[in-house]
C-alpha cells in the first residue's frame, strides 16, 4: 500500500479511481426514474440493475449524493416493532444489513451491538413486554430485562434509584445495530453505477406530463426525459414531488435535530434509547456521541436547529449518563422528516399506473434502506406490488386500515 | 427563547404553547363521504408558506390561532377565534 501510495503520488497524470462516475448528460427516455439520490434511491437502482437485469435507471438527486435524510439520521438499525407486517419488514431489513459489505463489496462498518431501551415506569413495561412477545412470535432477538440485567448490558448508566427516571427494566434487542450512513449510500451508487446506472446529482425535478394515468416524462432543471416507471423516494420532500404529480399525501413535515459530542473512549458497547426522556445515544466508531431524540413539536419545512431543543437532548443524556456533564458538544443538524399520521411508511402503488411510492420515512427510513430498495424494484420488475409492501399502501387510510407504530417508534411523540 | 404573541396573555416564551395543528374545514357529519372522512382525519396542509394553525397558551388553557410560515418560522399573527373565518371549523 505504501508503495502504490508512493508510486501514484509521484505520477503526474493519475486518474485516481472514482467509485460514482460524474453527472452525465441526460438521455431522452429511461425504463425507471428515482426521484431522490438518497439511500433508498440508490438501493431500489442497485436491486433494479444487479437482480432484475434493468439498467436503464436514471437517479435524480436535487442537491448532492445522500446528502439529505441519508446524511442527517443517527442510524439506528432495528427491528423491535409491534405489528406483524413491521416486524416482518423490518426484520428482513436487518438481515439485509447483516450481508450488506459482502453484497456490496464496502465495507459499511455494520456494528449489531444492540438496543436497550429504557422503561422508567410500569405502564412503558408492560407496553415492552407486548413488543418483546410480537418479536419472539416472528423469530427476532428481544427479550424484557430487569433493573439488574440492565446493569450488566449498560454499567454507565445511571438508574437513577428512588428519582424521578428510575430505571424498571428494559427492552433489550439484540439484533439491533448501526452502520455507517454515507458508506450505505455510496455502496449502492457505486454499485448500481458500475451497471450502468445514471447518477444525476444537481438535478431538480420540476414538473411531470401526463399521459391519462400514467406519467409519460419528467421535466427537470437539465432537460425533459420520457420515462416507463418512476419511484418517488424524495424524503423530506417527498409531499412537494407528490404534489407536482398530482397526489394528495397525507404527510406532514417536522424537523428532527441531532447532535454530536467531541470523541471520547470507546464505554457505550449498546444503543441506548429512553422514550419517556426523548433521548437515545450511540457512540460511533469515531467515539463520538451522537445523540438525538424526538421531532420538532410544530410543523416546519426547514433544517434550522434551535437551543431549545439541543438542551432537551442535553438535558436526557446528562440524566442517562450524567459523567458527560463535562463534554463539548462537536456539531449539531436536522433533518426534515416526512411523518405520517401512524408513524408507518407510504409504499407501493399511487393513483398513477407507472408512480410508485416509497415515501412517509419520517424519522425511521435509514434502517429500511435495504429492504424498501429490494421489494421496489421487485415491485417496478414485476409492475405489481411485492406482497411484503401491500399492507403499506396509501390507500389504507381510506380503508381505515392505519399500522400503529408510534408507540415503537419511540423518537418523535 | 421564541416568543409567540397570545391574543389573551401576550408576549410568552414559545415552550409555554402547544401547536394542534392545522386548521381545518368543518364536515358535515350527516353527508360525509368515507374518503372525505378519511381526509379530515390524516389529511393536513403541508405546504411552504403561511398556515393557519390551532394553539394553547399551555397554563392559561387559551386556544387560539396563528398564522405562522413554515419556512422561515416567522409568526404573522395570532388571534381569537372568534375572528377565524364561517366556513371553518371551530371544534
Amino acid at each position: 500500500m505504501p508503495l502504490t501510495l508512493l508510486k501514484y503520488g509521484l505520477k503526474r497524470d493519475h486518474v485516481p479511481h472514482r467509485e460514482i462516475p460524474a453527472t452525465p448528460d441526460l438521455k431522452r427516455n429511461y425504463d425507471v426514474v428515482i426521484v431522490g439520490g438518497g439511500g433508498h434511491g440508490l438501493a431500489a437502482a442497485h436491486y433494479l440493475s444487479k437482480y432484475h437485469g434493468i439498467s436503464k435507471v436514471a437517479v435524480l438527486e436535487k442537491g448532492y449524493l445522500a446528502g439529505g435524510n441519508t446524511a442527517r439520521n443517527t442510524t439506528t438499525i432495528r427491528s423491535n416493532y409491534i405489528t406483524n407486517q413491521s416486524i416482518r419488514f423490518y426484520k428482513e431489513a436487518v438481515s439485509l444489513y447483516e450481508n450488506m459489505s459482502h453484497e456490496l463489496n464496502f465495507n459499511v462498518m455494520f456494528s449489531q451491538r444492540g438496543q436497550l431501551t429504557l422503561a422508567h415506569s410500569e405502564a412503558t413495561l408492560r407496553s415492552f413486554h407486548l413488543r418483546a412477545e410480537m418479536g419472539k412470535h416472528h423469530g427476532t432477538r428481544i427479550s424484557v430485562v430487569d433493573p439488574a440485567q440492565v446493569k450488566e448490558i449498560c454499567p454507565h448508566l445511571n438508574m437513577d434509584e428512588g428519582g424521578q427516571h428510575e430505571v424498571v427494566g428494559g427492552l433489550w434487542h439484540e439484533d439491533g445495530g448501526t452502520a455507517r450512513h454515507d458508506a450505505v449510500a455510496w455502496g449502492y451508487a457505486a454499485q448500481a453505477a458500475r451497471r450502468g446506472v445514471e447518477i444525476h446529482q444537481r438535478t431538480e425535478v420540476l414538473g411531470f406530463d401526463k399521459v391519462g394515468d400514467r406519467v409519460s416524462s419528467i421535466r427537470t432543471s437539465r432537460g425533459t426525459v420520457s420515462v416507463g416507471h418512476v419511484i418517488q423516494a424524495a424524503g423530506g420532500a417527498n409531499q412537494h414531488v407528490a404534489k407536482m404529480a398530482g397526489i394528495d399525501m397525507p404527510i406532514r413535515s417536522f424537523p428532527l435535530q441531532a447532535m454530536v459530542t467531541q470523541p471520547l473512549k470507546p464505554f457505550l458497547d449498546t444503543l441506548v434509547s429512553s422514550a419517556n426522556l426523548h433521548t437515545y445515544l450511540v457512540q460511533s466508531s469515531r467515539g463520538e456521541i451522537v445523540i438525538g431524540g424526538g421531532s420538532d413539536p410544530y410543523q416546519l419545512i426547514s433544517t434550522r436547529s434551535t437551543l431549545d431543543i439541543k438542551e432537551q437532548l442535553a438535558h436526557g443524556a446528562l440524566q442517562l449518563f450524567p459523567f458527560l456533564h463535562n463534554v463539548k458538544l462537536l456539531r449539531q443538524w436536522a433533518g426534515i422528516t416526512d411523518m405520517t399520521p401512524d408513524y408507518t411508511p407510504i409504499m407501493g402503488a399511487s393513483p398513477l399506473r407507472n408512480y410508485w411510492l416509497d415515501c412517509g420515512w419520517g424519522t425511521w427510513g435509514f434502517k429500511a434502506t435495504p429492504v424498501a430498495g429490494k421489494y421496489m424494484a421487485d415491485t417496478i420488475a414485476n409492475e405489481r406490488v411485492a406482497d411484503i409492501l401491500l399492507p403499506f399502501s396509501l390507500d389504507r387510510f381510506e380503508k381505515l386500515a392505519l399500522i400503529n407504530e408510534m408507540g415503537a417508534t419511540a423518537a418523535s411523540h | 427563547m421564541k416568543i409567540m404573541n397570545c391574543p389573551l396573555n401576550g408576549p410568552r416564551n414559545i415552550s409555554e404553547f402547544t401547536c394542534f395543528g392545522p386548521v381545518h374545514d368543518a364536515f358535515d357529519a350527516q353527508s360525509i363521504s368515507d374518503s372525505g372522512w378519511s381526509h379530515y382525519l390524516f389529511y393536513h396542509e403541508n405546504k411552504a408558506g403561511i398556515i393557519r394553525e390551532w394553539w394553547r397558551h399551555t397554563p392559561s388553557n387559551y386556544f387560539f390561532i396563528a398564522e405562522r410560515h413554515t419556512v422561515t418560522d416567522e409568526i404573522v399573527a395570532t388571534y381569537s377565534p372568534s375572528e377565524l373565518p364561517r366556513t371553518e371549523s371551530k371544534s
